[in-house]
């Protein structure tokens, strides 16, 4: 892709980080050595994304460069590098897609072709009231998960053509379901319960099943584990 | 199969809390300073006498690779680098480690800086991998509230700190100098080799960089012992692994299994067999997308190890084992894998960046037939010019899947574009 396609031709007039990013900024330049900091550029650029709409103004390029002593070049070729980095504006729920062979083998169109069905969106594209945005992108790691797309932050595992019109449903009315398995499954394990683990004896019998309740369910739990 | 008593990665599902009071209760940093107390170069010898080889697709003996570390810490610090950018197709593996084992990965870091004299260690993680980052930094969080990351980490009197560093998507990471680079905040472009990372590595200081499950297995062989490790699998395999199953399997999974077990075995006992029974199969790729597929009548009788797989012309790798049964269009599948390629390459060395973009265009007019038959071997003198011109292990990567789809299918490949030639003469 081009550098003119990805940058936005509306700029805003100016960018600072906020009083919350500048304490983020302080944690994080001290995970480097002092003389160090640009190991902080993707650090930063992913700070400024968060902070502004999930996309990256030239400003913050700036700002970045400034805080952290680099040409302001050297940022933007590191944040036109990368695929996370939006360098103009996304929708309110980002789909990335996963097209990739594991997914693809799994119905990965089947998933895409109900996006646009329901959203109206092809790769590459922002629903015109801004609520999604769709990019086909290449393997996001969940294979055994497939097909999947991440939202925002979340992956949105196991899906077919319902499960998907489901999701973009409940995100149309601003829904947003816990992230996971959509069939309920618990992390990798087979579907229909482990076939492994079965005598593990440090664990508590009640743990093994599979977890057929729902998502949410799900979640509380990944949260008790640390997340 | 491997008995539960020797499996290492005993939530991998996350039926419990990976929090450091129920990974404690697993096992985890149970005398990690005894341990230690043998001394930096015991702690290799203990790995090298496991056979441990590198879990993030070139089998590396582990051990070996920690032994080219200096002796003496000089004027550069060392630093140990963990590999968590998983990002090779049909690899999932690490990612259930980050989020549901991360005190097996973070105690393996102490275990292995030490033994490498390294007083810090990065953990490189995908970007994408937004939840499994904080999972995992907030078991580095619970491990410095308890002592055993810090100063006098878990009272060995060895000083360990351990830093979580996200990406931002990019494959090419993955590769070991590339990762440093990105590291230092530049494109993830790979760098030239020698010097090696063990002499020349982060910020120019010696450095090992290791993939995530090579990590998370250390705490479990140094307490059982290198030769419990090396009774499991086969000479020179050894050991277990997590394998990926994903495609047309009935049940795709993640599982850990003992090196070597039979690839039918596998995806039988895990998976639910192949979706319509074996005779159903049609090709494997076994180790992530860069190792060459395999067509059912190798796949019958092969064992799933890093030289059994070699003997066969493919490769372990990473252990992502693709299944594609018979309704697989295979010439589009590998073309899917072509792009994936020519997505990623990083633009550095003109054979990848230019041969890429020219093998996916090939492919997708092979998918559709739109080629002369003698253009297959120009496909395949093609790849055979980019593999092994290249600074990195892409340009390598991106012509084996092609090398391998022409070696096992070329008669599907010519039939498409006969059937083209005669639709067209029909017309």
């Amino acid at each position: 892709m081009s550098i003119n396609s990805r940058i936005a031709d509306d700029q805003p007039e100016s960018f600072a980080f906020s009083a919350e990013s500048k304490k983020a900024i302080k944690t994080i330049l001290a995970k480097y050595p002092k003389d160090r900091k640009a190991s902080a550029v993707i650090p930063l650029l992913d700070l400024a994304q968060r902070q502004h709409d999930n996309w990256i103004p030239m400003k913050a390029i700036e700002a970045i460069a400034e805080t952290l002593e680099m040409a302001e070049i050297r940022v933007l070729e590191v944040a036109t590098f990368y695929t996370m980095f939006n360098l103009r504006p996304v929708g309110k729920y980002f789909i990335q897609l996963c097209g990739t062979t594991p997914c693809w083998l799994r119905g990965s169109d089947d998933v895409t072709r109900c996006i646009h069905d329901k959203i109206g969106i092809k790769s590459g594209e922002t629903s015109a009231d801004g609520k999604f945005s769709l990019l086909e992108v290449e393997c996001l790691g969940a294979c055994v998960n497939a097909p999947m797309v991440q939202i925002n932050d979340d992956y949105y595992e196991d899906l077919d053509y319902e499960t998907t019109a489901e999701l973009i449903e409940r995100l149309s009315r601003d829904d947003v379901p816990p992230a996971g398995s959509v069939q309920g499954r618990q992390g990798s394990q087979p579907l229909p319960g482990p076939t492994s683990l079965e005598n593990v004896t440090s664990f508590p019998k009640t743990a093994k099943k599979t977890q057929s309740a729902s998502g949410k369910a799900q979640k509380s739990k990944a949260q008790d584990g640390g997340v | 199969m491997l008995a539960d008593q020797d499996r290492i990665f005993t939530n991998i599902y996350g039926w419990e809390s990976a929090g450091l009071t129920a990974a404690k209760k697993r096992g985890d940093w149970a005398g990690t300073a005894k341990l230690m107390k043998k001394g930096h170069d015991a702690v290799i010898e203990e790995v090298k006498s496991s056979g441990l080889r590198g879990r993030g697709g070139a089998g590396f003996p582990t051990g070996l690779k920690w032994s080219f570390m200096p002796k003496e810490v000089k004027d550069r610090p060392h630093y140990l680098v963990v590999n968590a950018d998983e990002s090779e197709p049909g690899t999932c593996k690490d990612r259930d480690i980050l989020r549901h084992e991360p005190h097996k990965l973070i105690e393996g870091c102490l275990l292995a800086g030490f033994a490498m004299r390294a007083n810090a260690g990065y953990i490189y993680i995908r970007g994408e991998f937004v939840n499994e980052a904080m999972a995992l930094q907030k078991a580095i969080d619970e491990a410095y509230a308890a002592g055993l990351l810090g100063k006098n980490a878990a009272k060995s009197g060895w000083d360990f700190d351990l830093y979580v560093h996200r990406g931002a998507g990019a494959y090419i990471c993955g590769e070991e100098t590339a990762l440093l680079e990105s590291l230092e905040g530049r494109k993830g472009q790979p760098r030239l080799k020698p010097p090696f990372p063990a002499g020349v590595g982060l910020y120019g200081c010696p450095t090992t960089v290791n993939n995530v499950e090579t990590i998370a297995v250390v705490p479990t062989i140094m307490r059982r012992g290198g030769a419990w490790f090396a009774g499991l699998g086969r000479e020179g395999n050894t050991g277990s692994k997590l394998f990926c199953i994903s495609g047309h399997v009935n049940n795709p999974c993640n599982v850990e299994e003992e090196m070597g077990i039979p690839l039918r075995e596998l995806i039988e006992k895990h998976a639910g067999g192949v979706r319509g029974g074996w005779d159903n199969l049609l090709a494997v790729i076994p180790g992530g997308s860069s190792t060459p597929l395999m067509p059912k009548s190798v796949c019958d009788d092969m064992l799933m190890d890093f030289d059994s797989l070699k003997n066969a012309g493919t490769g372990l790798g990473t252990a992502g084992i693709i299944v594609m049964d018979k309704s697989t269009d295979i010439i589009q599948a590998i073309a899917r894998i072509s792009y994936f390629y020519k997505h990623e390459s990083c633009g550095q060395c003109t054979p990848c960046r230019e041969g890429t973009g020219w093998m996916y265009r090939m492919m997708d007019r092979l998918v559709r037939g739109d080629a002369d038959v003698s253009e297959i071997d120009v496909l395949h003198d093609v790849t055979k010019q980019v593999e092994g011109h290249t600074i990195c292990a892409l340009g390598d990567a991106a012509a084996w899947p092609i090398q391998g789809l022409i070696k096992h299918f070329r008669p599907e490949i010519e039939d498409r574009i006969a059937a083209r030639k005669a639709a067209a003469v029909a017309e």
